[in-house]
């Protein structure tokens, strides 16, 4: 693989944003299908290079050389300032990009049937919206292989505001509009984190230039940060960890992720499902050696990462938006994979980040499937829809399997290889804090299956609950008035996409992970693209995870296919509980209420805004009313009669040959 | 070279005395010269010798040999780049202005005679002429203000001109002394000898001497408690002035600090700079914090570019480290021209939504893109390089500074950096509650931009994202002269 093609396959997506924004929207008009087309194409083609440059990277690394984008000139050189670009391609951007550009051309293909009515009559932001997505893919390729970190965080505020445009896509919608400043605002909060990190590293300068490196390129700092020493490294390492909380929507930076759902589906699913939330996870492996060399790190990495993963995972159990479930489900998962980051297994959570990519993509493009007939993401108001909806059933059991970590879909072997990981803790920094993981891990999965088979028992079974018909007019948003439910399978375009997505939860799983060799197939290929160690099985924690499982699936089916529940609650005696996590936890209560609103807008922000007004400007104002009062007063003197003015030159006189008699 | 450039927008000024009345022949005439005069800055921009770190075009004539005054005219990056910024202002503002039916050709003859007299500012090499420029400025611009603008329109021309009066009464007395305590045989205003001496061992109270000049500067600029002019000029003035205003105006002040407080005076620099950090520190957040509450767009704004100016002044902090970042200084350099450019766009766009709505009231406004996209992207992208997006100019400058000034004081740094968070903020909440939401009955029959709207947002959103991209272009012109600069301390 040469450096030329991988820079193609980030460039690629952008020419196609460039193209339709400069030439298809202005002329060929808004609706035209030739932006699906060209973004679909050039991000396929992206794919089959990403393919390539997979299949060239196996067993070795590629190490281009940097090219200088700017240089600071300084009087001396322990202070230059050298900005360099460059490509890094490894195994784990090689993962990326696959990853990346195979689930986004998925989505693309989709996105062409979600984006048409049932006349096939298009969306009309169907342009922006094409030309959005080419901007993102190509954001998102540009971070995975950037090889200098301020081009890496280039890179990674780019997705942000892919993401900012893509959530509010539909920016006539008052909901959508907050949710992505929200988005945007949140990960910049994180991102604050990663900013200090930038400088602090930058401080350190001089141990890189004499050394011969450069301070922000990433194999450099890789390959000293075991010599920083490890209060260096764990303070960036932490800055950085900051950056990826906001990104990865981990706990305290979670709120945004739910919000985010107020884009079209299809965004939901590449964006805030498959791709752009795993660039935290993707930061934290990149520069894992930093983590290790802190250790510290390490464990607030497996603590934020298991904390997260138990609360989204309660917030699942109770919500009634199909989309909003599926949200909170990818924080839990999220969350998994930072456990497994935290417990010292970057390949593990590379792992379960690409197996996600594929389960959680398939599941929010069913949810998308089951609105395009019912237009509604409700799901108190679906039920029964495996009647009309038969292959999107099918499909979304499959990813509901996948996501619940039964044998042997493909969310069972990374799961059960991050709770492996967690519950030997041989790679661990703290021995305990692994356990603690391990412990939260088994709960989570007993949660995951019960929101996830609450979430198709709600969906798919039962009797249909009546879709948008059902909801009174005045309960509906304003852009849904006129909607009307329209039961019917979805068109090809979005049928396809599933279902190679499908193949990919049932045996993505067990092709790259498989214990034994079968026949051609390698055994733990996954584990051997990255490292020589061999990974393991472990039959007692398969067993213990499959139980917990299915343990959760029982309680959901017992609950909701029994009806042993109102409004879809767990029970009476269990209302305090849902309320708060109905309110998740009054975390957006909390920041958006009492910080924002309280402490900022009413208190400091109109505190400085009065000071300001009355004090610095009052004061001005006050010098310059003094400034004209005493003016006025002078010139009540100047009367005009020349007896005054007599007066005062003879007292003037007569006071100047006093003080002078005086001083004699 | 340099004489023309200063003065073709006079000849254009004087010869719109002399053409007549008619609104549409003025201000052709002063497009004509706007753009005459960008085509010969671009050609200085060009021909700019990128590897000196000398002085270039220089014109010298005596004008008052009694004192040993000069008619003295040089460039060097430092120069060029503010001098490129406001050659491009120039056209916008004309574009800017179309629409002006009031005294179109007195109108467009102050404007024309403050882009003369700003360019003399960035010109001028003796320290006399440059004050008599900088004096020069506040003529039409009171007039611009208190005649075309809106709300309390003299009041602010007055405080504007009278801050800046007070503020250059300092400068004044720091001039003359300046002047008088050199040794009587060699008594020059010309900054370009005065760089060279060493002006500390040279002559006494030269703390107090540049502690007048910064108070001149700091007004301009503006630096906390001195910036209470500038939201009452920004809202009050018309949409080209207010573009003017925060778009060169301001670097006015910053220019100053850097090549006279920085180039004339760097010990003394260095002993303000903990102040300096402080009033940084000051500026960004406090700022910030104002941003947030204001509803008036255009006052919006004018804080934001309170905000924003207080990273210039950090990146002159950073002289008080034991090792002077030139990192630091490029930042604040390249600062200058970003904000320049990008407040001048979050102007024009703010003007032609005012010309459009009649309403500056931010919760009036709401679903605006709708009507008037191509307005709402050039708000958007000016929106995000405001809070520093990468691959727009905002970052690249931002974290110059930053990267520069945090071995010099890591606190004030980290403060600073957080202000960034907070412009995100204010920027994405006032484009949420402008352009985004459901498109209101009261504006549907609204139009987009007019084909000069578009030609000056077109004429902005380049440089934005070229500089972002490709910063070079800017950097190799400054980095030699601030490189010089910054070397008198060592």
């Amino acid at each position: 693989m040469n450096e030329a093609l991988v820079w193609a396959i980030i460039f690629l997506p952008l020419m196609s944003f460039i193209f339709i924004s400069l030439f298809i929207r202005p002329v060929l008009g808004p609706r035209s299908r030739w932006s699906s087309l060209l973004t679909s194409g050039s991000i396929g083609l992206a794919f089959i290079l990403s393919f390539w440059a997979l299949l060239s990277v196996w067993g070795q690394s590629f190490e281009f050389p940097s090219h200088i984008w700017f240089i600071v000139d300084e009087a001396n050189s322990i202070q230059q300032f050298v900005m360099t670009v460059g490509i890094i391609l490894d195994p784990l951007t090689a993962t990326m990009l696959v990853v990346v550009t195979g689930v986004s051309l998925l989505v693309q293909v989709y996105s062409q049937g979600y984006l048409q009515d049932h006349e096939q009559k298009l969306d009309s932001s169907y342009s922006r919206y094409f030309a959005y997505m080419g901007l993102f893919t190509f954001s998102m390729l540009g971070l995975v292989t950037s090889l200098n970190l301020i081009q890496l965080f280039v890179f990674w505020e780019l997705v942000g505001l892919s993401s900012y445009l893509l959530i509010g896509f539909w920016h006539q919608r008052p909901a959508a509009a907050a949710a992505a400043k929200k988005a945007f605002l949140v990960t910049r909060i994180g991102d604050f984190g990663f900013i200090l990190a930038l400088l602090y590293l930058f401080s350190k300068r001089q141990f890189f230039y004499e050394l011969g490196l450069n301070p922000f390129e990433i194999p450099d700092i890789i390959s000293v940060a075991p010599l920083l020493g490890s209060t260096t490294a764990t303070w960036i390492a932490l800055g950085l960890f900051a950056g990826a909380v906001g990104k990865s929507a981990q706990f305290p930076l979670h709120t945004w992720l739910p919000d985010a759902m107020e884009g079209p589906t299809p965004v939901s699913s590449l964006i805030h499902a498959a791709t752009m939330v795993a660039a935290g996870v993707f930061l934290v492996t990149r520069f894992f050696p930093l983590f290790e060399a802190s250790g510290i790190a390490l464990i607030w990495v497996a603590l934020i990462g298991s904390s997260t993963a138990l609360f989204a995972a309660t917030m699942g159990l109770v919500a009634n938006d199909i989309k909003r479930v599926l949200a909170f489900s990818t924080v839990s998962q999220l969350g998994f994979m930072f456990i497994a980051l935290g417990v010292g297994m970057p390949v593990v959570a590379m792992f379960h980040l690409t197996t996600h990519a594929f389960f959680k993509c398939l599941l929010f493009l069913a949810s998308g499937s089951v609105h395009h007939s019912v237009k509604t993401f409700d799901m108190r108001y679906m039920g029964g829809l495996r009647k009309q909806l038969p292959y999107t059933y099918c499909l979304a059991f499959v990813g509901v399997l996948a996501l619940s970590g039964i044998f042997p879909f493909a969310g069972f072997w990374s799961k059960d290889e991050i709770l492996l990981s967690a519950w030997e803790g041989s790679h661990a920094y703290s021995f305990g804090v692994s356990q603690l993981a391990f412990w939260i891990g088994l709960i989570v999965s007993c949660l995951t299956s019960f929101y996830a088979f609450r979430m198709l028992h709600m969906t798919f079974h039962g009797e249909f609950r009546g879709g948008i018909d059902a909801i009174p007019k005045d309960l509906r948003q304003p852009y849904e008035v006129d909607e009307k439910v329209h039961l019917s399978e979805s068109p090809w375009q979005m049928l396809v996409p599933m279902f190679l997505l499908a193949v990919l939860a049932i045996f993505a799983g067990f092709v790259l992970a498989s214990p034994v060799q079968i026949l051609y197939l390698p055994a733990h290929m996954f584990m051997h693209l990255f490292t020589d160690q061999d990974g393991h099985f472990h039959f007692g924690v398969a067993l213990a995870s499959t139980f917990a499982s299915f343990f959760g699936i029982f309680l959901a089916t017992v609950i909701y296919q029994l009806k042993l529940t109102k409004n879809w609650a767990f029970g009476d005696s269990f209302e305090p509980v849902r309320k708060i996590l109905i309110q998740r936890y009054y975390f957006d209560h909390f920041y958006e209420g009492f910080i924002v609103k309280t402490i900022g807008y009413k208190g400091i922000f109109a505190t400085s805004d009065w000071v300001d007004r009355h004090i610095i400007d009052g004061f001005a104002d006050l010098i310059s009313w003094f400034g004209r009062n005493t003016g006025r007063a002078f010139a009540q003197l100047q009367t005009g009669q020349l007896q005054v003015y007599g007066i005062g030159i003879s007292l003037g006189a007569a006071t100047i040959v006093l003080a002078y008699m005086a001083s004699r | 070279m340099l004489t023309s450039v200063i003065f073709i927008p006079s000849v254009g000024s004087l010869l719109l005395l002399l053409v007549g009345k008619n609104p549409r022949i003025s201000r052709l005439v002063a497009l004509f010269f706007v753009i005459l005069e960008l085509i010969l800055v671009l050609i200085l921009f060009v021909t700019f010798d990128r590897s000196t770190t000398g002085y270039s075009f220089i014109e010298r004539a005596n004008w008052v040999p009694l004192f040993n005054i000069q008619y003295l005219l040089a460039v060097d990056g430092l120069s060029v780049s503010l001098v490129f910024l406001n050659a491009i202002l120039g056209v916008v503002a004309v574009l800017i202005s179309w629409t002006i039916t009031e005294k179109v050709r007195e109108y467009f003859a102050l404007l024309l005679l403050l882009q003369t007299a700003v360019m003399g500012v960035f010109i001028s090499m003796d320290m006399f002429l440059f004050f008599v420029f900088w004096e020069l400025e506040l003529i039409p611009m009171y007039f611009l203000i208190a005649k075309w603008g809106s709300g309390r329109k003299e009041y602010s021309a007055m405080k504007v001109l009278l801050f800046t009066l007070i503020g250059s009464a300092f400068m004044f007395i720091s001039i003359i002394a300046l002047y008088l305590s050199q040794p009587v045989a060699d008594r020059t205003f010309d900054m370009m000898i005065l760089a060279e001496r060493d002006i500390s061992g040279l002559i006494p109270y030269a703390g107090l001497i540049s502690i007048g000049f910064l108070v001149a500067f700091a007004v301009k600029l503006p630096i906390f408690p001195f910036h209470t002019w500038l939201p009452d000029a920004h809202t009050d003035a018309p949409t080209a002035i207010s573009v003017m205003l925060a778009g060169v105006l301001l670097k006015m002040g910053g220019y100053g600090l850097i090549r006279i407080n920085a180039g004339l005076f760097p010990e003394q620099l260095s002993d303000l700079a903990p102040l300096l950090a402080i009033a940084a520190v000051i500026n960004v957040l406090y700022g910030a914090f104002i941003v947030v509450r204001q509803t008036d767009i255009k006052r919006l704004i004018a804080y934001s570019s309170v905000s924003h100016m207080g990273f210039v002044v950090l990146g002159l902090s950073s002289f008080g480290g034991s090792v002077i970042s030139t990192t630091a200084i490029n930042g604040a350099a390249l600062q200058l021209f970003s904000h320049g450019i990008i407040t001048a766009l979050l102007f024009v766009c703010a003007g032609l939504i005012y010309e459009r709505t009649h309403t500056r009231y931010i919760p009036d406004m709401g679903g605006l893109i709708a009507r008037m996209p191509l307005i709402g992207i050039g708000f958007i992208v000016a929106g995000l390089a405001s809070l520093g997006l990468p691959s727009t100019s905002g970052f690249v400058a931002e974290i110059l500074i930053f990267l520069g000034a945090y071995n010099t004081y890591p606190l004030a740094t980290a403060l600073c950096a957080f202000g960034v968070v907070l412009a995100a903020g204010y920027v994405l909440w006032a484009i949420q509650r402008t352009l985004f939401g459901p498109s209101l009955k009261r504006w549907a029959d609204l139009n987009d931009a007019s084909s000069s709207g578009k030609w000056a947002i077109a004429l902005l959103l380049i440089p934005v994202m070229v500089i972002g991209i490709y910063p070079r272009i800017l950097l190799d012109v400054l980095e030699n002269s601030l490189l010089r600069i910054v070397g008198g301390l060592a």
